[in-house]
């Protein structure tokens, strides 16, 4: 063993695991991202109550609970066969826009974004929030804690508890929003959207006007030509809260375009044994192992997959910036998972656009909220776009609601296989003839970190201790380097 | 005077006790001037090894979340143990088990047969499940296994004191450490929050009567519930009278009852039992066929009601793993 290095990370959601194997001339043989945990809520969701859904599952991830929360309601609307009068839905989808804003922001300047705003291979004591500071201010952010503490006041308002809010039921919400609550709704709203815009501001300013970045988000380094899935509405806009799951090809062609309901004809799971993480497919392709290209089933989801398996935004300033994204980065759709992290900010400025079209509508304020179930439940589909992903919640019960049978298509699971890919090609374009840094091996990590993953999420298990270790062994098996971030 | 030493760690959690901690927003800062935190993995850089050089005893106070669910876990909160004068179980997984430990209710082989061949979209014909040792590409690869049950922090190690809640308010966080810090020390086994049930600080207890007597009960969604009155008079279990108070009933001021994330009130020592016992008691049906037609068509769920976050607490259902 020629050196143990063990450096801790904090910008990623979840256990991950990458072991790197080198050849004898220290090239990469293969380099693998490995998912170490399980904790099985399909399993202990079987004989709970179906209206206790939205609150269990929120307890899969404390950093995305509002996405679980809302899709479980949304399947319990499906499962009761129950529509909610207008204001309750608005009142959801205000919500979830709120917690999309928060939760993209953290990535953007907490997680992933320190690569880009302090640097690729920025000293590892600076890629992060204390690097940020000194690059962009103190100021900047404290802008950032006071709009995430206002947004998540907004949460608890309409939430009742912030992290596993108690809202969704099936049919409606569980309280009107008092005038009071709205005053406080618009006006932070108004915030948000000069927060947002001030997000893009930072990437423009930081990221795209520098040539080098555009060069590397544009690298083939970071590029996988693979099919992508998003919620679309009607018009084929981008939707975080409901609408039609639209698959592209990787020409950006339409693959299919589907109601949740037939989600199992669409999308299967693939086991390895040597993760915990199910791999996501498209039937209709099949799984071929982990290659890309239209001949294979991978396919991607969240910001970018969102943005490619769309047409636009249905805001005007989003959709101002989406026709600017495709511009510069040269047609539709973009295959460069770096650019997640633009898709990213560019879907900051729809929520806070559509929190605003949301709250300045009269009928969210009505107190009609609820519609009583009346209908013999049986099964239960509902879908919506978590910050990472096409998230689907799927139960079956008796006819008393009875949970018999639960199946959850988890945000990071749908990226598992593509990100499989990821971390190994960036492994073997950056490591050459053995030579391995800490700034190399940040790189390989930001092929990841693009889709800010949780893995927590994607195997239903345990943040736990969250932490990345990459192992790499020589040509002989023999461990060469640990980096441990634990 | 040297600053205290705190550390915080996480073990099977959804993160949430995470945010939690974060949404101290500026009493972090107070935080940072009064102590010098040690670890703390969801924003600083400071790992095992930090831990492990220090001499024993010479971390103030360990603050964990998260049930025991992983060896590494079990491994982790002995080293902290070690290190630390005062270990805090930090909401309810550490404290209780939480809602993951749900799972104790089944077994392990049940939730990988499902996980791994009987979920509907899986295809996986070979029956391929993930394996402690595998290969992949000629790459051998190793996977940490997983503990039989999940297991509140106080079956692993001493726990000097609890903090309540799924996740804990950001008031009761503070409350806890700055009494911690400030050496005003509760007696040993103290759990934060208040000493009395969550009834007392809740807004609709003017409407609670006196006596209740249920002749029915209703789950949430078959009810539009009266915001301004007591929720079980409305014939909706709420687990406010037999909760700790302190979170200054968060879930009723969203207009829906409380399922009891702030675990038993003192001297108790588990929740689902004294909650069962409680609802029994004012259950006004004492004719057998229809409480039996009660319970089957309301489809009690004994579990996910009356033991939500505390079945990591109830060994009984361990026993299924064992035979
Ligand atoms: S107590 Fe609740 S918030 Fe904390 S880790 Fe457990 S499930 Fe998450
Ligand atoms: S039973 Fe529930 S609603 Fe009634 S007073 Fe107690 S906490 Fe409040
Ligand atoms: S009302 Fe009950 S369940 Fe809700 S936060 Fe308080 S103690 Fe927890």
């Amino acid at each position: 063993m020629r050196e143990v290095v063990i450096d801790p990370i904090t910008r990623l959601e979840g256990h991950g695991k990458i072991v790197i194997k080198l050849d004898e001339n220290g090239n990469v043989q293969k380099a693998i991202l490995q998912v170490p945990e399980l904790r099985g809520f399909e399993k202990f969701l079987v004989g709970r109550t179906a209206e206790d859904a939205p609150q269990i599952t929120s307890r899969i991830c404390g950093v995305c609970p509002w996405a679980h929360h809302m899709a479980a309601t949304k399947a319990l609307d499906d499962l009761f066969k129950v529509e909610p009068p207008l204001a309750a839905k608005m009142i959801r989808e205000f919500a979830y826009n709120v917690f999309m804003l928060e939760d993209h922001a953290l990535h953007f300047f907490v997680l992933g974004g320190p690569d880009f705003i302090v640097g690729p291979t920025a000293a590892k004591e600076e890629r992060n929030l204390v690097g940020i500071i000194k690059k962009l201010g103190a100021d900047v952010v404290k802008n950032v804690i006071i709009t995430r503490k206002k947004l998540r006041y907004l949460e608890q308002l309409i939430g009742g508890k912030i992290t596993h809010p108690v809202l969704g039921l099936p049919g409606g919400v569980a309280k009107p929003l008092s005038d009071e609550d709205w005053k406080i709704c618009f006006d932070t709203s108004k915030e948000g959207i000069e927060f947002a815009k001030f997000a893009y501001k930072a990437l423009k300013d930081i990221v795209l006007s520098n040539d080098q970045y555009v060069e590397l988000i544009k690298s083939d380094a970071y590029t996988h030509k693979t099919y992508y899935m998003g919620l679309v509405d009607d018009n084929n806009n981008v939707n975080f809260y409901d609408g039609k799951i639209r698959v592209v090809d990787p020409e950006g062609r339409e693959f299919a375009k589907f109601d949740v309901r037939n989600y199992l004809d669409h999308i299967a799971e693939h086991v390895e044994p040597w993760t915990y993480v199910r791999f996501t497919y498209l039937k209709g392709v099949g799984w071929k192992g982990f290659v890309d290209g239209k001949e294979s089933g991978i396919y991607s989801v969240a910001p970018l997959a969102r943005l490619n398996a769309s047409n636009g935004m249905a805001t005007p300033m989003a959709n101002e910036l989406y026709k600017e994204f495709y511009q510069v980065m040269g047609g539709k759709p973009i295959h460069s998972t770096l650019a997640f992290h633009w898709a990213r900010v560019i879907e900051m400025v729809y929520a806070a656009e559509r929190m605003m079209e949301l709250i300045e509508n009269p009928e969210i304020r009505s107190k009609d909220v609820r519609n009583l179930p009346k209908e013999r439940p049986d099964v239960g589909i509902g879908v919506v776009e978590a910050p990472r992903g096409t998230l689907i919640h799927h139960y079956e019960t008796d006819e008393r609601g009875i949970i018999k049978r639960a199946n959850l298509i988890v945000a990071t699971q749908n990226n598992s296989a593509r990100m499989v890919l990821s971390v190994d090609k960036a492994a073997r374009s950056l490591i050459k003839n053995g030579k391995i840094d800490d700034g190399i091996l940040n790189m390989v990590e930001m092929a990841f970190r693009a889709y800010d993953p949780c893995h927590a999420c994607a195997t239903h298990s345990l943040p736990g201790s969250m932490p990345l270790i990459v192992r790499i062994y020589d040509s002989d098996d023999n461990l060469i380097k640990e980096i441990r971030r634990d | 005077m040297p600053k205290a030493k705190v550390a915080f760690y996480w073990c099977a959690s959804c993160g949430g006790c995470e945010e939690a901690q974060v949404d101290l927003a500026d009493k972090l800062f107070d935080l940072v001037e009064a102590a010098d935190i040690v670890l703390w993995p969801v924003a600083m850089d400071f790992k095992r090894e930090d831990v492990e050089r220090m001499p024993d005893g010479s971390i103030d106070v360990a603050i964990i979340n998260g049930g025991i669910r992983m060896s590494e876990h079990e491994e982790m909160v002995k080293l902290l143990r070690r290190k630390s004068k005062l270990v805090v179980a930090y909401g309810s997984c550490a404290h209780m088990g939480g809602i993951p430990a749900l799972a104790n209710a089944y077994t392990k082989e049940s939730i990988f047969k499902y996980a791994y061949e009987e979920a509907p979209t899986v295809n996986n014909p070979e029956g391929r499940r993930p394996e402690v040792r595998a290969s992949f590409d000629g790459v051998e690869l190793e996977l940490p296994a997983f503990l039989d049950y999940l297991k509140p922090l106080d079956e692993v190690v001493e726990v000097d004191y609890y903090i309540p809640g799924c996740p804990p308010t950001p008031e009761i966080t503070w409350e806890a450490i700055s009494s911690i810090l400030s050496g005003k020390l509760p007696p040993k086994g103290h759990v934060f929050g208040s000493d009395r049930a969550l009834c007392y600080e809740c807004p609709l207890n003017e409407t609670k009567p006196e006596k209740i007597s249920l002749d029915t009960i209703k789950r949430p969604h078959q009810i539009v519930l009266d915001p301004n009155k007591c929720y079980l008079t409305q014939g909706v279990l709420c687990m406010g009278p037999v909760t700790r108070g302190g979170c200054k009933a968060l879930c009723i001021k969203g207009n829906m009852p409380c399922t009891g994330c702030f675990g038993p009130v003192d001297g108790v020592s588990y929740q689902g039992a004294k909650a069962l016992s409680f609802f029994s008691s004012i259950i006004n049906i004492d004719d057998e066929n229809t409480f039996r037609k009660l319970v089957e068509e309301l489809g009690v769920d004994p579990l996910g009601w009356f033991a939500k976050y505390c079945l990591g607490k109830g060994t009984i259902y361990r026993k299924k793993e064992e035979r």
